[in-house]
């Protein structure tokens, strides 16, 4: 990319631009197993990756992709794996693997329809909360989902970003209709975007203690083969990053694994408005579920109702505070998800009582209708 | 100290606290000093070399050695490996697995890293059994004996390691015993020095779980019993059929040239860069067609 030529606009699908994204955000490493509707980003990856001297590479299973990934980061370089829904299952250990011993990498899931082999070439949101709680034990997660196909590559840049600077896998959910919709866009200029690379050591490696506390909460990472020899295990550890029992070594790293995150949700979170200004009803909707949504936005306002909508861009963790806003003006709240209602529970637990939550929850393998989100407004003030 | 005493100590991290999980009498403790004895010989700095291992009880030995170490999770060490080998090839990465770890859970990721023939050195230390997690059935445990999940005698067959992993495309499979150490040394050395995917299948033992469920006794008596039965491959050449049989050969199994992956790769990239498309004529289709002897 670069250079006038480039900067013309693009007919590309969503897949094509996660793909680009994570080549301008510095991805070297890829490592997948095919399946529908994520494949285009792997096809794409094994054609641009190798032309920047990085690497890609076909593995047996999704499990080993993932595994593949945690390695090529640990050893410096940025790695990212694409999948959907049946993959994404098999990735959960492996995602608990990275989030305990805080290995940055991106895992992209464009969702189609489940459970199981489910609807394969069709869209859903059916991941939504697998991404949040898949694998076992207590973990934060970061997870972002897309609207469009632009957003795929800033979206894809911004995962890595926050991976890198949180020492933390981070999920891009996406779905089958932003992964295969194609859009004329001009992708930003790499040269133009903010590239955060993970802080190494700047002690010498006899102080360097791997997984010590700081101020930010993130420690230093260094990549195997620079002279800081350490371990690195997926067994709770303490400091040193050696297996611990002690209550006294396991309470902190918990504490520091979910302050890391929740003391900086400023940065990670990022919600998009419209409407709201002065709304009283409140759509709140994310993915592609998010364009009908704007649409049916339009079409209410045509009829005098005063709608906005909340789009949620982080969707993990849950944007508190984009409900708490809204609930200044609106008493009432619709969820519209191509699911049967994962996200909808999030805003049930925000607002608490404080106003109604409607929900549109449809796991049919198609998406939402402008229409069909309007219907329980309309519904609403008849 | 002596001087082997103190080479051992030298690789040891004594910032974690000793003593190390494994019973008396564990083959793990034997299998890591040869691997530190050979690391000491090829002259390999600490800093270039990366343990990765899975989970089990031999999955603990990267732990207590201060190089590059990762614990990953059972079954998936060689993904990690593959991952860190190709992302630095420089690096000298060295796998070490159970018998479970490699071949159960792990079997799938065995053989496609042999297929792939990525340079990586795979040690799977064979007890028979899962020693972890108290003495189940593993894929190498001999039909008709005892485990815990077998207490009626084991229904199933075993695998033969070296066998597998030569049919999937290894380099170099070879087999060694705890009991034979300076030949596990060698071993070691020739699968580090071998490029490409190499195999070394230690014949190890379980006193705690697959020695007592069986009356093997304890760890000396089944050492013994290593000693009785392998055969060097080199004499086995020399021996009939009949007189094999009940015995199982130790040696470098085999041994073989063959591209390996990261430099096939490293075509591809050289493709990629100049940004010709790829075109076959039709003619070297034949060939390679011909030349892809599997069937
Ligand atoms: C996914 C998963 N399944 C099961 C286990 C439990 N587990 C831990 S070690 C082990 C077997 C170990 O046996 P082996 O690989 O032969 O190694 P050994 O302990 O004998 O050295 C099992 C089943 C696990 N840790 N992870
Ligand atoms: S249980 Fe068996 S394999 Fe594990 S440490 Fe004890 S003797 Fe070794």
């Amino acid at each position: 990319m670069g250079g006038e030529e480039e900067r013309r606009p693009k007919l590309i699908q969503g897949n094509e631009a996660c793909a680009e994204g994570a080549i301008a955000a510095g991805c070297r490493f890829y490592a997948g197993y095919p399946i529908t509707p994520s494949s285009e980003i792997a096809e794409v990856l094994s054609y641009r990756l190798p032309a920047v001297g990085g690497t890609f590479i076909q593995m047996e299973d999704e499990i080993a992709s993932l595994g593949a990934v945690i390695g090529a980061s640990l050893a410096g370089v940025k790695a990212m794996t694409a999948t959907s829904g049946p993959g994404f299952s098999l990735m959960q250990e492996h995602i608990g693997f990275a989030c305990m011993a805080e290995v940055p990498c991106v895992i992209v899931n464009v969702m189609r329809g489940g459970p199981s082999t489910g609807l394969p070439t069709s869209p859903s949101q059916g991941d939504v909360q697998q991404a949040r709680w898949g694998t076992h034990g207590d973990h934060p997660i970061i997870a972002l989902t897309p609207w469009s196909v632009r957003e795929c590559f800033e979206l894809t840049v911004r995962a890595f970003n926050l991976s890198e600077k949180y020492r933390t896998p981070v999920i891009l959910l996406m779905d089958e209709v932003v992964g295969h919709m194609r859009e004329n866009v001009v992708l930003p200029d790499p040269s133009s975007l903010e590239i955060f690379d993970r802080v190494k050591p700047s002690v010498p490696p006899e102080w360097y203690i791997p997984y010590e506390d700081t101020s930010f909460g993130v420690p230093p990472m260094a990549p195997f083969g620079e002279g800081y020899r350490y371990h690195v295990t997926g067994l709770t550890h303490d400091v040193r990053g050696f297996p611990t029992l002690r209550e006294d070594e396991i309470e902190p790293f918990m504490a520091r694994l979910f302050r890391k995150i929740w003391s900086h949700l400023d940065d990670i979170q990022t919600w998009d408005t419209f409407q709201m200004e002065d709304a009283d009803i409140c759509i709140v909707a994310y993915g592609s579920v998010a364009r009908a949504a704007k649409r049916a936005v339009l079409e209410a306002r045509e009829k005098g109702k005063k709608v906005g909508l909340v789009r949620l861009i982080t969707i993990w963790p849950f944007c508190r505070r984009a409900i708490e806003e809204a609930l200044k003006g609106c008493k009432v709240f619709l969820v519209p998800e191509m699911n049967m209602g994962q996200i909808s529970r999030e805003v049930k637990r925000v607002v608490r009582g404080r106003g109604e939550v409607l929900t549109v929850s449809k796991a049919l393998g198609r998406l939402l209708t402008p229409n069909e989100i309007l219907e329980p407004i309309l519904e609403e003030s008849r | 100290m002596n001087e082997e005493r103190r080479l051992i100590y030298h690789y040891l991290r004594h910032d974690k606290k000793f003593p190390h999980v494994w019973c008396p009498g564990c083959g793990n403790g034997i299998v890591l000093g040869s691997l530190i004895r050979t690391v000491h010989a090829l002259g390999l700095s600490k800093d270039e070399v990366v343990l990765v291992s899975g989970i089990g009880c031999a999955g603990r030995l990267p732990v207590y050695v201060d190089f590059n170490t990762l614990h990953t999770t059972h079954g998936r060490a060689l993904t990690f490996a593959t991952g860190i080998k190709l992302a630095k090839p420089h690096l000298k990465v060295i796998v070490i697995m159970g018998d479970g770890d490699a071949t159960a859970i792990g079997g799938n990721h065995l053989i496609h890293a042999a297929r792939r023939n990525v340079d990586l050195t795979a040690i799977i230390v064979n007890n028979n059994i899962y020693g972890m997690t108290g003495g189940q059935s593993s894929p190498t445990t001999p039909h008709g004996l005892r485990a815990s999940t077998s207490p009626y005698g084991h229904a199933e067959h075993a695998f033969d390691i070296a066998r597998l992993v030569e049919a999937a495309g290894a380099s170099l499979v070879a087999r060694g015993t705890i009991y034979h150490v300076n030949l596990l040394d060698k071993l070691f050395q020739r699968a580090m020095e071998k490029v490409g995917f190499a195999v070394v299948e230690v014949i190890s033992h379980c006193p705690t779980h697959f020695g007592k469920l069986n009356f093997l006794g304890d760890a000396v008596e089944s050492m013994r019993w290593m000693a009785e039965h392998a055969v060097a491959v080199e004499r086995a050449k020399k021996m009939r059929p009949e007189e094999l049989q009940g015995k199982f050969r130790i040696g470098v199994l085999v041994d073989r040239d063959m591209p390996d992956y990261q430099s096939e790769y490293e075509k591809v990239r050289k493709r990629a860069m100049e940004g010709v498309p790829y075109r076959i004529d039709p003619q070297e289709i034949s060939k390679m067609l011909e030349s892809h002897q599997i069937y």
